[in-house]
């Protein structure tokens, strides 16, 4: 009774076949990952301290410390972001609760996919033509950072209108059958229900935004520029900035001898700011879900 | 025979969804005050038909109307009526039961609270209305100290009572039931049954359903749909025992037999 036939041990063996296969898949995925953040960790610790986040780089950036591309890449960030998401956001909202299936809303849609694919050094080219030079900001933090916007917008409208996709049409009917506006609807129910997954997507373009060299490096970013050391207003909006991703890539490439530890030191605040934002949205996440009055 | 009195008066009411045609020519009056049921295969047109009395079938998209409805004496189509003020007096509940993912209370209020000022309710208002409302569907006793639960835990049965509770504080007139019992079990139906039964004579009720007993059981009145068309519309007992065309006979005994 009950023993294992042929086609039994086969299924068996290539169940467990499989189960190991992905969990190896799944340890070749976290391996570099923890490899590479260990390495640049172990490389950078020298140079690691308060003095080197806070002065600015020094030597024609041969020592010294990050203040001015820190700063920068927060101005970046922040700036970009102020503009993207709240365009992206509600741009999602009209797309998914109020637009009628038509050929204006297909063109948006085919439109948003297909921007997210667009390589950002298109993006720059744009930022250069459309900001730079036709609006005439200039090289400056703001022209830089529309066009981080412009490079951000698609995927935030993307990851919104998923968000609210995710929440259960029957809860838009209830209200709309109790008299409700849509407003009324998104405001009191679709909003608060997809608030942590809007945010998810918005907090993973600040990584992006930070992260992304070609699209700034044409339209206000530049190798070097000294600013008062710990002042946190040390930039102008229409002013250059310097930047963590160009830095990183100057003192690599463009500046022979530079301190051992300083690129590494440079990766890891990159990494690090990125991370920073990403614990802050969590906790921002986790607030937002208990201040919910159920 | 004194004049029956009607809420719900339509005229050759004609719905497509983009090019195909749901509803045929419909023409009905529904009695105030009484439960009329409304059966018939699935596709042939309820649903779409109780979408039609609160005017909520323009949400869905692509929804073209022809006809007349009237409800309460008022043509809905009228440039001077207002959605929101219809949706109020023509309440709807669902198929499955579909609380707000929000507190037991604020669910009560919802309705109140979007059609007044901010801040304007006091807190024993509100208090009195939650308890009135759960106590007029039996829940009051059941939840008066799971107020601050988020309703979407509660019971099936639980959550379709408040989902009736929920339309009480807006003071509705007619209230449209999409096959309201299909999500529940033996007892959360009769449940449901005996609560329609004690509302019925304040509120009108108008509820679809594909369960032939219930309908019998419940409704006064009966109305057979068939492929968007209205085919018979009689007392309940006489549109089952009696019934005169033979597509409703064929309808009724197939699931009789």
């Amino acid at each position: 009774m009950f023993t294992e036939t042929e086609i039994g041990k086969r299924n068996r063996w290539s169940e467990n076949g499989m189960k190991i296969f992905f969990l190896v898949m799944t340890i070749l995925m976290i391996v570099p990952l923890l490899l590479i953040i260990g390495y640049l960790f172990y490389r950078a610790l020298p140079v690691l301290s308060f003095e080197f986040l806070f002065t600015n780089p020094k030597d024609n950036m041969r020592s010294g410390g990050l203040w001015a591309p820190f700063l920068g890449t927060i101005y970046l960030v922040v700036v970009s972001l102020l503009v993207s998401a709240p365009i992206g956001v509600f741009a999602a909202v009209y797309l998914n609760e109020y637009a009628r299936e038509n050929w204006f809303t297909r063109i948006v849609n085919l439109a948003v996919v297909n921007l997210a694919g667009v390589p950002s050094i298109v993006h720059a080219l744009f930022g250069v033509g459309a900001f730079v030079l036709f609006a005439g900001l200039g090289e400056s933090v703001l022209a830089a950072s529309l066009t981080l916007a412009i490079m951000t917008l698609p995927v935030i409208i993307a990851s919104t209108k998923e968000a609210l996709n995710a929440v259960p049409m029957s809860f838009r009917e209830a209200c709309w059958n109790l008299g409700a506006t849509r407003w009324q609807t998104i405001r009191r129910i679709v909003l608060p229900n997809s608030i942590s997954g809007i945010l998810t997507g918005v907090i993973l373009q600040v990584s992006r935004a930070a992260g992304e060299t070609a699209p700034i490096m044409f339209t206000g970013a530049v190798f070097y520029k000294a600013i008062a050391e710990g002042d946190v207003f040390a930039y102008n909006v229409l002013d250059q900035c310097m930047a963590l991703s160009l830095h990183l890539f100057t003192i690599s490439t463009q500046v022979p001898d530079v301190a051992e530890g300083i690129p590494y030191g440079t990766a890891i605040v990159l990494v690090g700011t990125v991370l920073l934002v990403n614990a802050a949205a969590i906790v921002l996440r986790v607030y937002l879900r208990t201040r919910k009055r159920w | 025979m004194a004049a029956k009195n009607y809420n719900i008066e339509t005229e050759n009411l004609n719905l497509w969804y983009g090019d195909f045609q749901a509803l045929i020519d419909v023409n009905v009056k529904i009695l105030a005050g009484e439960i009329t049921s409304l059966i018939g295969p699935s596709g042939c047109g309820k649903s779409t038909l109780l979408r039609c009395f609160n005017r909520v079938n323009e949400r869905y998209g692509n929804v073209t109307t022809k006809g007349k409805i009237q409800v309460l004496g008022k043509n809905i189509y009228d440039a001077d009526v207002s959605l929101p003020e219809l949706r109020k007096t023509v309440g709807m509940v669902f198929q499955r039961p579909n609380p707000l993912p929000i507190s037991v209370y604020e669910n009560i209020l919802f309705g109140l609270r979007i059609h007044s000022p901010l801040r304007s309710l006091t807190r024993a208002e509100s208090d009195a209305i939650v308890e009135e409302a759960l106590t007029s569907v039996f829940l009051w006793d059941a939840l008066k100290d799971k107020l601050k639960v988020r309703a979407t835990s509660l019971q099936l049965e639980q959550q379709q009572k408040l989902c009736i509770a929920r339309l009480l504080p807006l003071k509705p007139q007619i209230i449209l039931m999409d096959e309201p019992c299909s999500a529940l079990d033996a007892k959360g139906t009769l449940a449901v049954e005996e609560l329609m039964s004690y509302l019925a004579g304040t509120y009108t009720f108008l509820i679809v359903t594909h369960n032939m007993a219930q309908a019998r059981r419940v409704s006064s009145e009966c109305i057979f749909m068939f492929l968007g068309e209205l085919i018979e519309h009689r007392n309940t007992q006489a549109l089952f025992e009696t019934p005169h065309n033979s597509k409703t006979a064929d309808y009724v005994q197939m699931r009789y037999a």
